[in-house]
């Protein structure tokens, strides 16, 4: 199956009753999945709407309502939903939100990159607001993943990123999905759905009290906190004895492994770790991991975005090079390789 | 004693924030009187704009939403689209659903969403003090049109439900004002009228209302509800402008 249908497939297991979308290449497999699976079925939605704009707002008011809801899109796209994730966020509204990233900036080109890495961590649109952001890297971990957006979306109140790439939405790899679609979720609890039997709500976050707005952003930042405690994940490669580790995410974690690999049939003691969740970035693995390494390589599809949150947490400890492609240059693993193996050499490692 | 005015039961005892002589304040109060007689306070979700009417939630004893500036159609279309059940408006000025938010507004409407529209249309943009709104006549003063608006530079005011009326999925649509005892009536059937039709899941609905800004137009009250008669109606007339009440074959 293809990664962008994979995660359709995925959505729907996890109870998503909602799509919205507005075409974008190298996404349109999942707005057509969706397309496929939740028009003209009774419960479900599914409209193309005549923006990402549109759409972005059209989750948020599935949202209001208490069904699960996705869009997706890619890079640009994305740019334009940032007002829309903004509200989500500041609204405590559970949403799924799918970017498989292209090159940028601008237009771009349709080739996969990593260059939203900032613009997903930091929030992205307007605010003081986190998003969870999730970076699969594989088929089968963006059917992993997806499922488990809805859950951590739920759980906390919060907009998801599932940070992808063009590479991932189009490869074709068997894939398990590990669950069955629910026959009926329950209703959340902050579900607008008319005020029978209770008072009626107001879901909204303008106030001309400034103190009243500070409290929201402590709210929110307070989960935030909680979210950095309960759901960091990453994983590690070889790194045990590895005199110098990789760090990379996504797609250039899988390159980067098949280039470790090599390394390692070469003799060469390096190991990978890989960040699940970006945000939050699995800072302590990375402080952990620098207590037997002192040798770090980012390598990223970008011009150096990640590596700030890897600096951030190894806060001068050890030595972090960088190599990067941008553009959406895909790079073999056969050049990750001499990158890593010129840098072992020049570092003295073997 | 026969009781025959009070307080809508879907109106919260709040001091409305408006300025004296806006419109806000009677259309609100009429939504709500519409709300309570058709037994739609327990189903209802409003969705008001940004704009003076930002507050509207603290009015309304409706459930209540904040829309981002212009996308209300676009919320209400996934509210709607998730859970039909729900009796869903949006409340929006003019700079809202006829300037920032005309795709969503175009969109939704012609895609014949279940849905309600109160537009609010003042000519002008209120909360932010008074600049040209795309509903501002030819040669009136606003302060980002400091010399009067000039259809070479700035076009000629927008009619939105002239526009509307033309697309196949809307069901009714009806431009009123608030501004006399009689016209105040008009639109509340208006309202109702439109209410109904999303009951009966016509289609897009939408009551385009001229309401007076007092304030913005530096006039008194009175001359601001004489202006809307004599300037703005002649621009914007009133009346009826789509209506699938009769036809039989519209879904």
């Amino acid at each position: 199956m293809d990664g962008n249908s994979a995660i359709g497939e995925a959505a729907i297991r996890a109870g998503c009753r909602c799509y919205f979308g507005y075409p974008i290449t190298p996404q349109n497999e999942l707005t057509e999945y969706m397309a496929m699976h939740l028009s003209r079925k009774k419960g479900c939605a599914f409209v193309q709407a005549e923006s990402e704009l549109a759409a972005i707002n059209m989750v948020y008011g599935a949202s209001l309502v208490g069904a699960r809801a996705m869009t997706s899109s890619s890079s640009p796209g994305i740019s334009l939903k940032q007002e829309g994730i903004s509200y989500l966020a500041a609204c405590e509204l559970p949403a799924v939100i799918v970017n498989m990233q292209r090159g940028g900036p601008g237009l771009g080109s349709i080739s996969a990159a990593q260059s939203d890495y900032f613009q997903a961590t930091r929030g992205g649109g307007h605010g003081d607001y986190r998003t969870i952001v999730l970076g699969p890297s594989s088929v089968q971990e963006l059917a992993d993943l997806t499922m488990r957006a809805f859950e951590l979306a739920d759980k906390y109140k919060i907009p998801v990123i599932i940070l992808g790439d063009g590479v991932l939405g189009q490869m074709m790899e068997p894939v398990e999905f590990k669950k069955e679609a629910p026959a009926e979720l329950p209703i959340r609890e902050n579900s607008l759905r008319g005020a029978t039997g209770r008072p009626s709500k107001i879901v909204k976050t303008f106030t001309s009290n400034p103190s009243e707005l500070e409290e929201i952003n402590w709210s929110l930042f307070r989960r935030y906190t909680l979210i950095k405690k309960q759901e960091t994940t990453c994983e590690t490669f070889m790194v045990d004895d590895a005199r110098l580790v990789v760090i990379a995410f996504g797609i250039a974690a899988r390159i980067a492994k098949g280039a470790i690999k090599t390394a390692r049939a070469e003799g060469l003691k390096i190991g990978l770790l890989r960040p699940i969740t970006l945000w939050p970035f699995p800072e302590e693995q990375v402080k952990e991991v620098a207590k037997t390494t002192g040798q770090f390589l980012v390598f990223e599809m970008n011009m150096g975005q990640m590596i700030e949150d890897v600096q951030l947490a190894l806060a001068g400890q050890g030595e972090v090079a960088f190599y990067g492609r941008p553009g959406g240059v895909i790079p073999a693993p056969s050049e990750v390789a001499r990158v890593i193996t010129r840098l072992y050499y020049q570092k003295g490692l073997k | 004693m026969k009781l025959i005015y009070s307080r809508p039961k879907s109106l919260k005892k709040a001091v409305f924030h408006y300025c004296p002589g806006c419109g806000h304040s009677v259309a609100h109060r009429l939504i709500c009187e519409v709300i309570d007689e058709m037994g739609l306070q327990e189903k209802t979700l409003g969705i008001p704009p940004p704009g003076c009417s930002v507050f509207a939630y603290n009015y309304f004893d409706v459930d209540m939403a904040e829309s981002a500036h212009g996308r209300g159609a676009a919320v209400a279309t996934g509210v709607k689209r998730a859970y039909p059940e729900i009796v869903v408006f949006t409340y929006q000025g003019d700079g809202d659903l006829a300037g920032i938010g005309t795709a969503e507004t175009i969109h939704a409407a012609n895609r014949g969403e279940n849905i309600t529209t109160i537009f609010i249309n003042n000519a002008v943009y209120g909360m932010t003090g008074g600049q040209m709104a795309p509903t501002t006549l030819c040669g009136m003063k606003t302060t980002t049109t400091p010399y009067g608006r000039d259809h070479l530079l700035e076009g000629h005011p927008i009619k939105m439900s002239e526009i509307l009326a033309l697309l196949e999925g809307v069901a009714y649509i009806e431009r009123v004002a608030v501004n006399s005892p009689s016209n105040i009536r008009k639109t509340k059937k208006a309202i109702a009228k439109a209410f109904q039709m999303q009951l009966d899941k016509r289609g897009f609905s939408m009551v385009e209302i001229l309401s007076p800004c007092p304030t913005n137009w530096k006039m008194s009250s009175v001359q601001a509800w004489k202006w809307v008669d004599e300037e703005m109606a002649k621009v914007f007339p009133l009346g009826v402008f789509k209506d699938v009440t009769e036809k039989k074959d519209a879904d």
